[in-house]
């Protein structure tokens, strides 16, 4: 007993005991793998994953790995909706639905961290890494190999989170853990641990991410290219890793704290021996509002390219969209008490957090309104980015004023923990993250795959997309104000909340089918490829730098360093009409593959593992593992490649073919 | 935009000057990432400082003369770690060896001492079981710590690469990256310092 307890923590068998919903999840989950597997080693695809994948340092191959993942990961997620507004659909009076109360629990908390850490953090940080680098005219980001253990952390936390469904349980607290509930005396099991370990793994991915990107973007901009000239989105990126660089930290502690507590048996949020819950609300939050910038300044920045592309015109009020961002970063680090107005801080304090919090909707209208204007006697092509966009500033705008209504501290008071919060966050991160990254992966598809997307099937995406998330989530808005509290399994028939539930409960099915059209649109896209190549570069007739590469993008993006000399560089060369044709090419240093980045993941999927199950060996093992790859890595001081003049001549000569035979 | 067709291939050693600057840069915007990290951390003692819970406060647990030696050894070390960075600057191969050999040695000292004052707590049953201010102390104080223990682990290893391999662009580039490491670890044991023992001594 002794022994095993020395070898494997608290695993043991009870840890594979589950009901037939986690069982059905685990075979899903399962075949999915096998099949996987089966493909690749079928089609003798291993090798090419290896070399061409999975030790690349490519950030557009990395950046592709993440919105996979991050896809995957949205799966899962809304299933987890599914099962939710399935069981609200049903369970009332005497029918208590097929979620047991614990288990629905573990549903919404896995549903709201997956989505938030896993899904709109990895499309977030996919599509920096497509973007970023092309955008600024440089050829890499700063550091590429940290970027690649920035990408497997990520994984790793993925990993670890998804493990908790056949092995053991997940946390039971709500997506963001307050304790006491979440501290060992109310939650003793390894559910709380999953969720801590999983965030703090990845955390830790998106921290490094943040340093790289700001670095990248401060000092690989093209020659030319002052900050003024840059284009919006890298400012909206460049405002969000600001945020991330401060805001990250913060979590890292905040969750290192909750661990010493349940660990090592501290008292930093427990009830008794001088602890404080009420600082864990506030230390989380005080990350958790800035996070909810660092997901939708980016999403700005789609908008702020498709919306000037698809109208033709350049974006209006380039200025005052910078000074938005700014004060947006500004602003969202002093707001975070309007997430818990009912803790009791007095008058004071609330009414301080409301005002600010009215104000932060202040740069963020500016930002409608320049879209607006961008669009005003314009040239508007309806192509689905833009159709996000539209979406996105319509339902966006009622979130808005919905989050305006709850930053008044009367208000808050009726709403606080009711449907309504649901409604109206979710409103923000669909409405605005999610639209405007598919706005964005849309968009530049074609420079990653070389081909566009299939439209027809886009816009039935979007059309269900749209009219599912408003069915599901209007009937919410109203419930809310009927008194229906959030995180509720069951309800007395006799308040009349069913109908409502199950208009809800249509919504997500009609979104299931948007996400199946998204799906069959990739398949038919690929396999009908030929018939829409990008064989310009530039299929959108768009204005910034990284149209004027081929598509697909080479690994050393820019054959010849551009220089910039206006805002919207590339749409100006297209209109002067001189477009260079260099016909001296010079050798390109490029990275080498690595696996490191991939062995340092898998060392803290372990440690992670290991922690969670409280099997010490493993962890210091696995940690040793980590500092012995880091240390190992960074001695090695032969890390880049040189692709020959004479293979990039080649590759620019056959791009410029292409685009005389388009 | 324009494409400068002519332009000659840029030299590698343009190349690596530039490369060089922007790991130093993103070496400070990761400092800067530690300093909100102990900066949550001060916050959360700040909170819970007279989280006593009917147990001793700062101000009979320390002893200001230990922990004033501690500090003094500290900024020594960063003096010493100084003088290597200036004969790194000068490629004086056994300078640097001594200089940081007497960085390692009191950085050795200095983490000695805390274990121990932490070791004597504990065994005087003021643990980080105790209460909330002794759950801060040891997290805020032993952080510290462990940042410490880091930079003797990264000192060690490049001391070794020195020998081994003499002035490189890496070493030279790692040995650079670590002084900043270590004054960064002085300034923040100065508010620790301020903080935590001075304050605490002074509020009855």
């Amino acid at each position: 007993m002794l022994f095993a307890s020395l070898l494997l923590g608290r695993l043991n068998m009870d840890a594979f005991r589950h009901n037939m919903v986690v069982y059905t999840g685990v075979v899903v989950m399962t075949l999915g793998l096998l099949s996987a597997v089966a493909a690749l080693t079928y089609f003798k695809r291993w090798k090419w994953l290896w070399r061409e994948w999975l030790t690349s340092l490519d950030p557009k191959r990395i950046g592709v790995m993440y919105i996979v993942v991050a896809m995957l990961m949205l799966l899962r997620a809304v299933s987890d909706a599914a099962m939710m507004r399935a069981q609200q659909a049903v369970s009332v009076g005497s029918n208590h639905g097929f979620l047991s109360g614990d288990h629905f629990q573990q549903v919404f908390t896995a549903h709201g961290t997956i989505m938030i850490f896993f899904v709109a953090m990895g499309l977030l940080f996919g599509l920096l890494n497509l973007v970023v680098p092309l955008q600024l005219g440089a050829r890499d980001v700063a550091f590429p190999f940290l970027n690649s253990v920035s990408f497997w952390l990520y994984v790793a936390g993925v990993v670890l989170v998804n493990t908790s469904l056949p092995i053991g349980e997940f946390a039971a607290t709500g997506w963001l853990a307050y304790p006491p509930l979440s501290e060992l005396q109310y939650s003793p099991g390894v559910g709380v641990d999953y969720w801590l370990w999983s965030l703090q793994i990845a955390g830790v991915g998106s921290l490094l991410s943040g340093v790289n990107f700001l670095t990248t973007i401060i000092r690989m901009r093209a020659p030319g290219m002052t900050l003024g000239k840059m284009p919006m989105f890298c400012w909206s990126v460049m405002g969000s890793m600001v945020l991330v660089v401060f805001a990250f930290p913060i979590l890292t502690v905040t969750l290192a704290l909750l661990f010493l507590d349940r660990t090592l048996g501290m008292h930093f949020f427990t009830s008794g021996f001088g602890g404080s819950a009420m600082m864990y609300v506030n230390l989380i939050w005080a990350w958790g509002h800035p996070e909810v910038y660092i997901l939708i300044l980016p999403a700005f920045g789609v908008f702020s390219e498709v919306v000037p592309t698809f109208s033709g015109k350049r974006l209006f009020g380039y200025t005052s969209m910078v000074w938005a961002i700014a004060a947006i970063v500004f602003l969202s680090f002093i707001v975070w008490l309007h997430h818990f107005f009912t803790m009791g801080a007095g008058a004071d304090v609330n009414a301080f957090f409301g005002i600010m919090t009215m104000i932060i909707a202040v740069p963020t209208g500016v930002k409608i309104f320049n879209w607006l204007f961008t669009m005003y006697r314009g040239r508007i092509r309806f192509t689905t980015p833009m159709l996000w966009f539209l979406g996105f500033v319509a339902t966006f705008t009622v979130g808005g004023v919905a989050g305006v209504m709850m930053g008044m501290p009367p208000v808050d008071f009726q709403l606080h923990n009711s449907l309504f919060l649901v409604a109206h966050f979710h409103t923000m991160i669909i409405g605005g993250v999610v639209f405007g990254f598919f706005a964005g992966l849309t968009y530049w598809f074609p420079k990653v795959f070389g081909f566009t997307l299939n439209e027809r099937l886009g816009r039935w995406a979007f059309g269900f997309w749209l009219s599912g998330f408003l069915l599901a989530f209007i009937p919410l808005y109203i419930l809310g104000f009927m008194g229906a509290t959030r995180r509720m399994d069951h309800y007395d028939a006799s308040l009349g909340w069913q109908p409502l539930f199950i208009v809800a409960a249509v919504g997500v099915g009609l979104v299931c089918v948007g996400v199946g059209f998204q799906i069959l649109q990739v398949v038919v896209s690929v396999l009908r490829r030929k018939d829409h190549l990008d064989l310009t570069g530039d299929p959108w007739n768009a204005r910034t730098l990284e149209w004027s590469t081929p598509s697909p993008a080479p690994e050393y993006n820019f054959a010849i360093t551009p220089t910039v000399e206006t805002r919207d560089a590339f749409w100006h060369t297209k209109q002067s009409g001189k477009r260079p044709a260099p016909s001296i090419y010079h050798a390109i240093r490029v990275p080498k593959n690595s696996p490191i980045g991939l062995f340092i993941g898998g060392a803290a999927l372990t440690a992670g593992f290991a922690a969670v199950w409280h099997i010490g060996w493993l962890a210091a093992v696995a940690v040793a593992g980590v500092v012995g790859l880091v240390m190992y890595r960074t001695s090695d001081d032969n890390t880049t490649r040189t692709i020959s003049a004479a293979t990039i001549a080649k590759t620019e000569e056959a791009a410029a073919a292409k685009r005389r035979y388009a | 935009m324009t494409t400068a067709a002519q332009s000659p291939a840029p030299s590698a050693a343009a190349e690596a000057v530039r490369d060089d600057d922007k790991t130093v840069f993103g070496f400070w915007l990761y400092l800067m990432t530690d300093f909100v990290l102990f900066s949550v951390l001060f916050a959360v003692y700040a909170v819970l400082h007279n989280n006593t819970f009917g147990g001793p406060s700062a101000a009979t647990l320390f002893s200001l003369p230990y922990v004033l030696a501690e500090t003094l050894i500290l900024l020594t070390s960063s003096f010493t770690c100084g003088l290597a960075t200036v004969a790194l600057q000068r490629r004086n191969r056994t300078q640097v060896l001594v200089w940081f050999g007497v960085t390692f040695a009191l950085g050795a000292i200095f983490l000695t001492m805390e274990a121990s004052e932490f070791r004597r707590l504990a065994l005087d049953g003021n643990s980080w079981r105790a209460s909330g201010f002794l759950s801060a102390f040891f997290t805020l104080v032993g952080t510290h710590g462990l940042h410490i223990a880091t930079g003797l682990v990264w000192m060690a290893v490049q001391l070794g690469q020195l020998v081994n391999r003499g002035f490189t662009r890496g070493t030279v580039r790692r040995l650079t990256l670590l002084g900043l490491f270590w004054h960064f670890l002085d300034v923040v044991w100065i508010f620790i310092f301020t903080i935590v023992y001075l304050l605490g001594a002074v509020r009855i």
